[in-house]
């Protein structure tokens, strides 16, 4: 009744290649390189602390928000619960936009400081990385660790009442152990995501005191073309990767995609005026500092628009034809592959980072095509290999209740093979492959990772494009830049969604 | 005539064991306590549990070895019976072929066992727009619209209230002995048995008993049945 087994192999085999060989191309290349120099181990401990600090920090600073987010009712809840979604397909650079436009040494807050008479921000470097990942990852970890007060039993709190315990006991007795439980999965799980960290490195980092292993490699690249050093840097991060992911493995991970974040526990030893001005002022900074960005991209990029070269314009068609195909491949690889070895394959494949799957697809290539004219194409798949885990996160749960509700009834109605899937298991999952179509297309128009190696100057998706006109400092053009990029990820995620939950009629 | 020959099925520890013939044209109910077999016992004949040993005939043909879709064999679940994304008449259409687009006389068929159970003119609602018992009609006009000879009930009406499923299973009964169709039909109501049953499959601790006529053995229940009654 599956998809036949020869497809889920060929798409296996496809996934586990696309990996696998690029992973040959960088340990048959990085033999003959020479050993780690002191600014390759500097970019070891620098991915190590930035991603250790990120995950301390986002998730020190996401206890309180989930804890005012799960024992408090008020309108906006539920928008405010939406916009802690939002920065998973937010694109970076311009959120780094955002960020610099708030933070930056002309940002709001730098001015205001000046006005004060104190000296402006200075973003570059440790701090603005972490900063920028605590931006990106605050919401997901007050997602992951709202989840963990939400599945406390309200009884147990019913009962805490009925005891008259006050709210240190309650903290003590209830939330404590949930936090012990829940805390160390997302902090795992941030760590993991920063230790990769491209974009930012790339944005806000850099010089020798602010490079992760991930833009080394660009740099070894870019810079001294050096290909050797990049595969031997690609080792390192596949080592930093796989340690990362033994950790993880020791630890029960959080679901991704929490759903049912829309309840909310009645609390009586909440009720306090003290606790409940606490629990405002949390979430008025958690959103403060999620949306005040959000809005200069708006403010600084309504009037950019008008000073777009005609690079962005192209610029962005790139973007949208490399959106629509992983989207394409995504979807199509994700059917079959919606089994569990389907989904710890491509956990497997995303543990490999972009930079070092686009060093091997790089030496791989070079020989035969010039990286220039593969930019867009290999650019299309590394995302589509990197949103297939999310995708499979959505699709497989559906696709298995569809098999446990209708499965025998498709068998004694004959329904099997092909007529399964086009006249029973597509249409079920139209909801799930829309949303999961929307991520992998948002995801794959805004990210800034393996173009950066193969792109020439007449090639660029608009997240490359933008970063550039940002080098060049010319910043009206890139915040027009930023909010068409941002415009462009939001309308492809709210495409395919919709497209998903319009009934068919 | 079904015959059920020394038949041993089961999973983990559970077994069932039956050995024994039903006449066709028969209703019968499968009756006795949860836990006892009653779904196995309907899982090994729809062909989705194979069983350890033992055979299952139709008139005679081996049925063991075919696919639940290719056995002369309908079934109504418990739940799940029809594809809430299609239309009552889609859904009682998928009987007679998987294909989206109909014929003329496959319309007309349709329409016409939409018809029998009494939902004429309510082909083009999806299964949200229509009540439990209506749902259960639709299912039940597609059974009959496959045309296969054993009709296979687990306990789908469980769900309605007592009036409306006795009125169902009147209705099944008569479309039944209509259609000539055996049926077997789990159900652990004795009052269910009585209404439409010619007779009883009593299944408990693993063992399916040999079909007795209804009325003889309420007028004389056996040790089993006895314990299950209380």
């Amino acid at each position: 009744m599956g998809m036949p087994a020869l497809l889920s192999r060929l798409a296996g085999a496809l996934v586990a290649l696309a990996v696998l060989l690029p992973l040959a191309a960088v340990f048959w290349r990085a033999g003959g390189a020479s050993a780690l120099g002191p600014a390759d181990w500097a970019a070891v401990r620098f991915s190590l602390t930035q991603a250790s600090l990120s995950a301390l920090l986002s998730v020190a600073l996401a206890v309180p928000a989930a804890r005012a987010l799960a024992r408090r009712q008020f309108p906006g809840r539920s928008l405010l619960v939406t916009l802690l979604g939002a920065p998973f397909i937010l694109p970076v650079v311009v959120a780094v936009f955002g960020l610099l436009a708030v933070f930056g040494q002309n940002g709001i807050a730098s001015r205001a400081l000046v006005l004060l008479g104190f000296e402006p921000l200075s973003i570059y470097g440790l701090h603005g990385v972490v900063l920028a990942h605590v931006f990106f990852n605050l919401p997901l970890a007050t997602r992951l660790i709202l989840q963990g007060w939400l599945a406390i039993p309200a009884e147990r709190f019913r009962l805490a009442a009925t005891l008259g315990l006050p709210p240190g006991a309650v903290f003590r007795l209830l939330e404590v152990p949930m936090l012990l439980r829940a805390a160390p999965g997302a902090l795992v799980v941030i760590f993991v995501i920063c230790l990769s960290s491209f974009a930012v490195a790339l944005t806000l980092g850099g010089g020798p005191r602010a490079t992760t292993v991930e833009l080394a490699i660009y740099q070894a690249f870019r810079f001294e073309f050096d290909l050797g050093r990049a595969a031997l840097l690609s080792v390192v991060q596949l080592l930093l990767a796989a340690g990362a992911a033994a950790l993880a493995a020791r630890l029960a991970l959080p679901p991704a995609m929490g759903a049912g974040l829309d309840r909310v526990t009645p609390r009586w030893d909440a009720a306090r005026a003290a606790l409940r001005a606490q629990d405002a002022a949390w979430l008025t900074l958690v959103a403060a500092f999620l949306l005040v960005p959000l809005a200069m991209i708006v403010a600084r990029g309504v009037p950019g628009l008008f000073e777009m070269p005609a690079q962005v314009w192209r610029a962005a068609g790139y973007s949208l034809a490399v959106a629509l195909g992983s989207t394409v491949l995504t979807v199509a690889l994700a059917l079959p592959l919606a089994s569990r070895g389907g989904e710890v394959l491509a956990v497997s494949a995303i543990a490999v980072s972009p930079l070092v799957l686009g060093t091997g697809l790089f030496l791989i290539l070079r020989p035969v095509a010039s990286p220039g004219d593969v930019a867009l194409p290999v650019t299309a798949a590394v995302n589509a290999l990197m949103a297939l885990p999310f995708a499979l996160r959505v699709i497989r749960p559906e696709l298995e209740a569809v098999r446990s509700d209708y499965g025998r009834l498709c068998l004694s109605l004959g329904l099997t093979g092909r007529w399964f899937w086009t006249r029973v298991a597509l249409p079920r999952l139209r909801r799930p492959l829309g949303f999961a179509a929307g991520l992998t297309a948002a995801l794959s128009a805004g990210d800034l990772g393996v173009i950066a190696l193969f792109a020439d100057p007449e090639r660029a998706t608009l997240p490359l494009q933008m970063y550039r006109l940002m080098g060049a400092y010319r910043m009206e053009a890139a915040a027009g830049a930023a909010l068409l990029l941002l415009a462009m990820s939001l309308a492809l995620f709210w495409a395919f969604d919709r497209g998903g939950r319009v009934a068919r009629t | 005539m079904l015959e059920l020959e020394a038949l041993s099925a089961g999973h983990g520890d559970f077994r069932l064991t039956a050995d024994w013939t039903l006449a066709p044209g028969r209703i019968a109910a499968v009756l006795g306590p949860s836990g006892g077999g009653k779904s196995t016992l309907l899982d090994v004949v729809a062909g989705f549990l194979a069983p350890e040993a033992g055979r299952v005939l139709w008139q005679g043909r081996d049925l063991t070895p075919l696919a639940p879709g290719a056995r002369p064999v309908a079934m109504l679940f418990q739940d799940n019976n029809l594809f809430p994304h299609l239309t009552a008449a889609e859904n009682v259409a998928l009987a007679l072929t998987p294909k989206r687009r109909l014929t003329p006389e496959q319309r007309e068929r349709v329409e016409a066992a939409l018809d029998r159970v009494g939902l004429s003119g309510f082909g083009a609602r999806r299964p949200a727009q229509l009540s439990g018992g209506q749902q259960g009609r639709v299912a039940l006009a597609r059974a009959l619209l496959q045309r296969k000879p054993l009709l296979l009930l687990d306990e789908p009406f469980s769900a309605l209230g007592p009036a409306q499923r006795g009125e169902m299973l009147d209705l099944v009964a008569e479309l039944a002995r209509a259609e000539g169709a055996t049926v077997l039909m789990v159900t652990h109501a004795p009052e269910d048995a009585r209404r439409v049953a010619d007779a009883v499959v009593l299944v408990a601790e693993g063992r399916a008993a040999a079909p007795a006529p209804t009325e003889a053995l309420f007028a004389n229940p056996p040790p089993a049945l006895r314990a299950y009654l209380g």
